[in-house]
């Protein structure tokens, strides 16, 4: 007894010093991965993205409405404003220039002004091989760099994209240059070297502490050009174990769980919000990530565009929808998000009809059989196989959810599951599954469908694996309409190809879309300023804004 | 002794090569490369970017080549860089060490101390109510999950009582002694009431075992008290045994470790590994992998050393 008794005064007189509540000039951000090097252009990852956000800024970026806008610019180019004009590139082809000028006030945080030298050594810098540069606006897209001066410069484009004024990061280049010069860039960087530098940052916080593998403390910039952003510190910390990054919530150990980095799943969320609803402020935006279902292009049984429609009209993806996510993931028509421009609700759809998919099977020929399977002429059955992330458990239910559904329609699924790294390294890759793949593909706002569905981009052993067409699409109807959309600036006209590219991408349906992924934020209730964008450019981009109250 | 040292020395290093064979040749063979993960997870990248990436890392390059580059610069003392960090791997793995040898080591002095005593005691009666509750608990701790335990003692001291943190290495803006001790308990406590079951376990089966045997009858006779015929008598052989298993243990404390890191946000050895293993950081993985390897081989060197030293009878 007496053990006990001086354990618990240990206990208590350790607890003493702990404060109960962060004071609110601090915020705690739980997340379940650590952002292994900071420099923006290489070796890109979700969290690395998302920590980048309070510490650097991309010269124009999508904000929470889906626009572009500027953030190192001063004004977005056009060709409607002439900041981007037509012009015949060397080689012939149409190209583009594109005028910008930066913020006169920009400044890096060691209070060295942010100039087009940082630009100009950036491009150059993004047009060596061996930079290693991984950036989602490639650099490499400019074939020429004109400095104007000191604010102000030219992009010259080989070709007419839609993405021309999308232009990421700047690298200091009074810092980064001896680094480039060094010969091995992507180890000499000093955003791995020494991340504390403030020189290597423009935002309004920079890295003040960097504990691999455990937090990322960010305190206020002072040369940052807006207003002084109202925390007096942010800790990004890394709690692998979701559960535990949860429990940590419910402690007060950390403020929030962000839906746009990796932490909590949408269901944890969810159950937290049944459990104490007036503790935090839930969130739930739709995301351009997008969960669908690939079909194997070489199963004969999944030859006929019936069969596809019916597996699709079996599955009640509202009810799956509603009970398992509370109705916050919108369900899919096609890969395009209601939120995008481009979208259009005027493509076939697809709602649960299990009458209509028995129909259409009979038509396709796979009638009742006497063990509840479809059967044809021949005696084969309707037997698929389904594959996913082995030990995602909403994809796991979802998956189960499914396999009962078709199961109703006479339609016998096999559930063949597999860990992330050799669906996506091996199977997917190399189009070995044999009938569907589940999995969720994410994409930036108005990105091309060229990597997912041009004919070209077919993952094969003679382009060593590089596309992502994985259903192996190879319509020519489509391919035309990708070309065209992919240098059509007019975004009437641009929207009218992609409308198209819509209505085959449904018909054809060798991919049955599910819905779309909503980003979960676990918030404080006195956490104002907040925007979530349901994009790749994150909230923290307008960290700035970010206050408590 | 000189050629017992010498032997294990070049056993030691016998097995490393072999080991980091073994390893290396295991990461490598699972499916898919990192590149293949980010070019699934980030929108935009191009296959060319990926192409050049895979140059730039040597991904182009046949496994053995590249375990025969990677094992020439590791008998140079380069062990290269983190492909996922982009630093030397010492820089990275250092500072996890530091993290992880405090976790280990704190929480093995506890268990190894919690079972010597609970293991005594427990064989003084065996069969007896002591020994009854002393074995079920010993139990109940080797059963326990130890992720389940940590997110227990979580919601026990951190969620409900807010006497404990509930993750981290230190508070912001703190970080002194009192701090960083504040935030080892849980993870400290997690990891040694997990190991303490299993040894006491085994202290208690050896000290029974030992109880019976003539020497102590003897020492009994001649008028000895009962403690020190317990604690000098009995105790002494009784660890040559139970000095395997713990030194076997010390190994597989990493993998505890790995755990309880995990779920209280300890940045050590094991996430360390964990993480270079996923994302097929080839380097990292195998320096760590290989140092926990050396720490289980040094680990059962002391206890060869240390049985010689409980029973002068054996010769190294």
């Amino acid at each position: 007894m007496w053990m006990l008794r001086a354990v618990a005064t240990v206990l208590l007189g350790l607890s003493a010093a702990i404060p109960m509540a962060q004071a609110k000039d601090d915020l705690v951000i739980g997340v379940a991965q650590f952002a292994p090097s900071l420099n923006p252009n290489t070796d890109a990852t979700v969290v690395k993205s998302y920590v980048l956000g309070f510490v650097s800024r991309p010269i124009s970026a999508f904000d929470a409405d889906w626009k572009p806008v500027c953030m190192l610019c001063t004004t977005l180019p056009s060709i409607d404003n002439g900041g981007a004009v037509f012009e015949t590139a060397p080689d012939g082809t149409r190209g583009l220039a594109v005028t910008f000028t930066l913020r006169p006030d920009l400044v890096w945080g060691d209070g060295t002004k942010v100039t087009t030298q940082d630009v100009k050594f950036t491009w150059e810098l993004g047009h060596n091989p061996a930079s290693g540069f991984t950036n989602s606006h490639g650099w490499e897209r400019a074939s020429r760099i004109d400095v104007l001066d000191a604010q102000s410069f030219v992009l010259h484009l080989n070709r007419v994209a839609v993405d021309y004024n999308l232009w990421d990061d700047l690298l200091p280049a009074h810092l980064e240059a001896p680094a480039a010069q060094a010969g091995d860039y992507l180890h000499s960087t000093l955003y791995s070297r020494t991340p504390t530098n403030p020189g290597l940052y423009n935002g309004p916080y920079l890295v003040t502490q960097y504990d691999t593998g455990a937090q990322i403390v960010l305190e206020p910039n002072p040369h940052w050009h807006g207003a002084p952003p109202f925390f007096h510190r942010i800790v990004v910390r890394t709690i692998d174990n979701t559960a535990a990054l949860a429990a940590n919530l419910e402690s007060g150990d950390i403020d929030m769980a962000p839906g746009d980095a990796p932490s909590l799943t949408i269901d944890q969320v969810l159950a937290l919000q049944k459990k104490a609803p007036a503790r935090f402020a839930f969130l739930f935006k739709p995301s351009l990530t997008y969960e669908h279902i690939d079909l194997q292009r070489d199963n004969p049984l999944l030859s006929d565009v019936r069969v596809r429609q019916a597996l699709l009209l079996a599955i009640d993806r509202q009810t799956l929808v509603r009970k398992l996510f509370d109705g916050k993931q919108p369900v899919a028509a096609t890969w395009v998000n209601p939120l995008d421009p481009n979208y259009t609700d005027q493509t076939q759809t697809y709602p649960y009809d299990p009458t209509r998919a028995r129909a259409l099977l009979a038509e396709a020929g796979w009638l009742l059989g006497a063990d509840g399977i479809c059967q044809n002429a021949k005696g084969d059955k309707l037997q698929l196989e389904i594959a996913t992330t082995a030990g995602n458990k909403l994809r796991e239910l979802t998956e189960q959810v499914l396999q009962s559904a078709w199961k109703s329609a006479c339609i016998s699924v096999v559930i063949r599951n597999e860990p992330a790294r050799s669906l996506f390294g091996e199977t997917l890759k190399k189009r070995l599954f044999s009938g569907m793949t589940m999995y969720a593909w994410s994409s930036v706002v108005n990105e091309s469908p060229r990597k997912t569905l041009y004919s070209t981009q077919v993952p094969t052993a003679a382009n060593n694996y590089g596309g992502a067409n994985y259903i192996a699409m190879n319509n020519p109807a489509l391919d035309a309409d990708i070309d065209a959309a992919d240098g059509e600036l007019d975004p009437q006209k641009r929207r009218t190809l992609w409308v198209d590219m819509q209505r085959i991408y449904a018909e054809q349906l060798w991919v049955l879309p599910l819905f779309f992924r909503a980003e979960a934020y676990v918030l404080p209730v006195w956490f104002k300023g907040f925007a979530a964008t349901g994009h790749g450019d994150m909230s923290p981009l307008w960290s700035e804004n970010w206050r408590a109250q | 002794m000189r050629r017992f040292l010498l032997n294990r020395v070049s056993q030691t290093a016998l097995v490393l090569l072999v080991m980091s064979l073994v390893i290396y040749t295991l990461i490598g063979l699972m499916p898919g490369d990192p590149l293949d993960m980010m070019l699934a997870s980030q929108p935009g990248i191009t296959p060319e970017a990926v192409a050049r990436l895979r140059l730039i890392y040597g991904l182009d390059q046949p496994l053995w080549l590249r375990y025969a580059h990677w094992l020439l610069a590791v008998l140079q003392g380069d062990f290269g860089y983190s492909r996922s960090h982009a630093i030397p791997v010492w820089a990275v793995l250092a500072p996890a060490l530091w993290t992880t040898c405090q976790l280990m080591l704190i929480s093995f002095v506890i268990s190894v101390v919690l079972a010597l005593v609970l293991g005594i005691v427990s064989a003084i009666r065996p069969g007896g109510w002591l020994d009854h509750a002393i074995s079920f608990t010993a139990f109940a701790g080797i059963s326990v999950p130890v992720f389940w335990l940590a997110l227990m003692m979580i919601l026990v001291f951190a969620v409900q009582l807010h006497w404990l943190p509930a993750s981290g290495a230190a508070n912001m803006g703190d970080g002194g002694v009192l701090d960083r001790m504040r935030h080892l308990i849980m993870p400290v406590a997690t990891l040694a009431l997990a190991n303490t079951g299993g040894f006491t376990r085994y202290v208690r089966a050896s000290m029974v075992e030992t109880m019976r045997l003539d020497h102590i009858r003897t020492a009994r006779a001649k008028g000895n008290p009962e403690r020190r015929v317990l604690l000098i008598h009995a105790l002494r052989p009784a660890m040559i045994p139970v000095l395997t298993v713990m030194a076997t243990n010390f190994g597989t404390l990493f993998s505890g470790a790995l755990l309880t890191e995990t779920m209280f946000a300890q940045p050590g050895m094991g996430k360390v590994i964990y993480d270079a293993i996923l994302s097929n950081d080839f380097n990292l993985a195998l320096s760590g992998l290989l140092f926990a390897t050396l720490i289980t081989l040094l680990a059962n060197l002391a206890a060869d050393l240390g049985y010689a030293w409980l029973d002068p009878r054996i010769r190294l």
